[in-house]
């Protein structure tokens, strides 16, 4: 191949796809011609996972600007696919679909909120980052505000979101890695952790963004692939993100004649941990304006926050291309965030229609007993019926699955071939992998950079910086991986939590950061930990028992705790000395385009 | 006034204008989501529904796109633009 590596990337990333595309059909090949459905789970995860393994052994260098921004040359469409997989976790794949199954338009929120993040990463903070030319989100507050205190307290805020997030990703890869290789999931975990690493300890974001950009590929074609054959193969429409109207509607008259019958307290005692029935409205809307807003509001004002993803955009040739690089993101996230909505219709109609081959609702429970699927799901733990009123047909509301059946089982409710489900596990690995790495190495960074580097040791060599970064890396992970294997939170809670705690602490010291001169130090660090006081305060509260006030929940406390910081970072500044001279060139520099960035190269 | 602070007065005013159009997809149209939902929108599915799948989703995408291309034209016409061998 003639060129260097970056003008090659369309075509080495198209054979790639080619490859894998021809995999899925020799695996199909296999599948008929007798291979397990157990040897195809191993195959698909062994062979993606080696693939990104040795796409990180390729990335690996010797360099900080590369190790830290991958050099700053990652074309704006790549660098869109890199952060949609560094943005969608194991949770928008395995477990959004579900959510939207099992509680409709209130949770739907979280696809505006998780989507409309990124207009505001793109116009407030993205490319006066890129311009700014640090190598981490505290590099910049450090910088912009000045001292020590300030750089640690961004590094304390970055850590606590990040931490919480990722404990969430590698609990993800670990159970996905558990039931594609048949393995106990305390050991899943660890097996996960080391897949993870491989793919970031010797490239650091150059080996991440390379692996990022070959797992969105997988993962996107997994999840697309069976919800446009499901579609189909219901007859339900040949593009279904079109067509699927008559389907909704369809649902809304089965609830109507079915209706939401409520069950006793004692009969829900028998039901197992995890499962929940269908109790809300599909498409009616079933929450108040507020509950829709605030935690809306509160996941797009966390993404602008979350340190993982903005550090994706230091890696753009140019501020121009960081905010292409923005768009590209979010069109490769949508691709996947409006076929969830979809797939969850699909599933819905596919389970509780009469009139469909498929349909269990209104069977008897000896029928229902006798289904292939039903037996394999329930042994897995998630389906469950129970005939509460002694009737012996099945009714909705004695019916309970879990949420990450929606995603898991589908294809094989369908009746789609096991090499489906195959590709849907590796799909969900490469989810939850690729977030898991991006979070990791922004903690390490951080850490390695802000900490060692900027405060304990500045007269530190490259080499001794990067060695730190990658046994700090491996710490990280294997600290996150302990936590995950003790089982502590479901995989969603805490991903919202992880938005709620970044946008309490660091949103507004962000944004003030670039678009309000007079912004000081005194006023950022009190924004910083006020603010994440302030949100975990409040967290802390309202699972104890606390009321609450104005509506907000636990799932929206950086509500809370971001209005806190603003107050604080306003008052404060404004109580003390404005900042020098030098630091409002400073931000007059970074609010143009052209011109050396404030940070050099290699710093 | 300096060329940079009408730089920064233009970008400012886009800005503006960008948040505004974010506001009425991610909030706005929730605040009467209820009602709105009574009326049939694209492709058959009710209005809200249709929002929250796919019609905000997609708002947004086109949002960025459209923000990039006037903050470049903005940029090109105070001659703040980057070279291309910065």
């Amino acid at each position: 191949m003639k060129g260097n590596f970056i003008d090659n990337l369309p075509k080495i990333y198209g054979i790639y796809t080619g490859g894998f595309v021809g995999f899925i059909i020799i695996m199909a090949i296999a599948e008929q011609m007798g291979m397990t459905a157990k040897t195809i789970g191993i195959a698909f995860v062994a062979f993606t996972v080696f693939i990104y393994a040795l796409i990180g052994y390729l990335s690996r260098t010797a360099q900080a600007d590369a190790y830290y921004v991958a050099g700053r040359q990652v074309p704006t469409v790549f660098n869109g696919m890199a952060t949609a997989a560094d943005w969608m976790s194991g949770a928008s794949f395995v477990a959004m679909a579900g959510g939207i199954y099992f509680k409709g338009y209130g949770y739907m929120a979280l696809l505006v909120g998780w989507t409309g993040g990124y207009v505001l990463v793109a116009s407030l903070l993205a490319p006066y980052l890129r311009k700014f030319g640090c190598y981490t989100v505290p590099d910049f507050i450090g910088t912009r505000y000045g001292g020590n205190l300030a750089r640690f307290s961004a590094v304390v805020v970055l850590t606590v979101a990040s931490f919480t997030y990722v404990t969430a990703q590698i609990n993800a890869t670990g159970t996905i890695a558990s039931v594609a290789l048949d393995i106990p999931f305390q050991y899943a975990v660890y097996v996960g952790l080391i897949s993870i690493l491989l793919c970031s300890m010797l490239g650091g974001m150059r080996g991440v963004t390379w692996t990022q950009v070959a797992q969105y590929i997988v993962l996107i074609i997994a999840y697309l692939l069976p919800v446009f054959w499901i579609s189909n193969k219901m007859g339900a429409g040949f593009f279904p993100h079109f067509m699927l109207a008559d389907e909704v509607a369809r649902i809304g008259e089965l609830e109507q004649q079915f209706g939401f019958v409520k069950n006793a307290a004692a009969d829900l005692k028998s039901v197992p941990k995890g499962l929940a029935g269908i109790t809300k409205a599909h498409s009616a809307v079933n929450a108040t304006p507020w509950a829709f807003i605030s935690l809306a509001l509160a996941m797009m004002m966390g993404t602008a926050s979350l340190p993982h993803v903005m550090m994706r955009y230091f890696t753009t040739p140019s501020v121009k291309a960081a905010r292409k690089s923005v768009g590209w993101s979010l069109f490769f996230i949508f691709l996947l965030y409006s076929s969830a909505p979809m797939l969850a219709t699909l599933s819905k109609l596919s389970l509780i229609d009469p009139n469909l081959p498929t349909g269990i609702i209104g069977k008897t429970f000896a029928e229902v007993e006798a289904i292939d699927w039903y037996q394999n799901w329930n042994q897995a733990n998630l389906m469950f019926i129970s005939d509460f009123n002694g009737n012996g047909t099945l009714e909705l509301n004695e019916f309970f699955m879990g949420g990450k059946a929606v995603v898991l089982a589908t294809p094989e409710i369908a009746g789609l071939p096991y090499v489906i489900s195959g590709l849907v596990a590796a799909g969900g690995m490469a989810a939850a992998m690729s977030t898991a790495d991006g979070l990791i190495l922004a903690i390490a960074n951080a850490i390695s950079h802000d900490v060692y580097y900027k405060i304990i040791d500045p007269k530190a060599e490259t080499a001794k910086r990067l060695l730190v970064a990658r046994v700090l890396l491996v710490i990280i992970g294997f600290a996150g991986a302990t936590i995950a294997a003790m089982e502590i939170q479901g995989i969603l809670g805490s991903v919202i939590w992880a938005f709620d705690f970044a946008m309490s602490g660091l949103f507004f010291p962000l944004v003030l950061g670039v678009w309000w001169k007079r912004a000081n130090r005194q006023g950022a660090i009190a924004g910083m930990l006020g603010g994440l006081i302030a949100g975990a305060w409040y967290l802390v509260w309202v699972r104890t028992g606390g009321s609450g006030f104005l509506g907000i929940t636990q799932l929206t406390f950086g509500i809370f705790g971001s209005a806190v910081s603003l107050v604080l970072m306003v008052v404060v500044s404004l109580m003390t000395a404005e900042p020098d001279k030098a630091t409002q060139k400073m931000v007059d520099d970074v609010r143009v385009p052209s011109g050396k960035s404030i940070l050099g190269k290699s710093h | 006034m300096s060329n940079q602070q009408k730089h920064w007065e233009k970008t400012r005013g886009l800005l503006f204008i960008t948040l505004a159009i974010w506001f009425v997809f991610s909030i706005g149209i929730f605040l009467f989501g209820a009602e709105m939902n009574e009326v049939t929108g694209p492709f058959g599915y009710p209005w809200t529904y249709w929002f929250t799948c796919q019609g905000s989703l997609g708002a947004f995408v086109i949002l960025i796109f459209w923000f990039a291309n006037r903050q470049e034209k903005i940029d090109e016409e105070f001659g703040f633009s980057e070279r291309e061998d910065e």
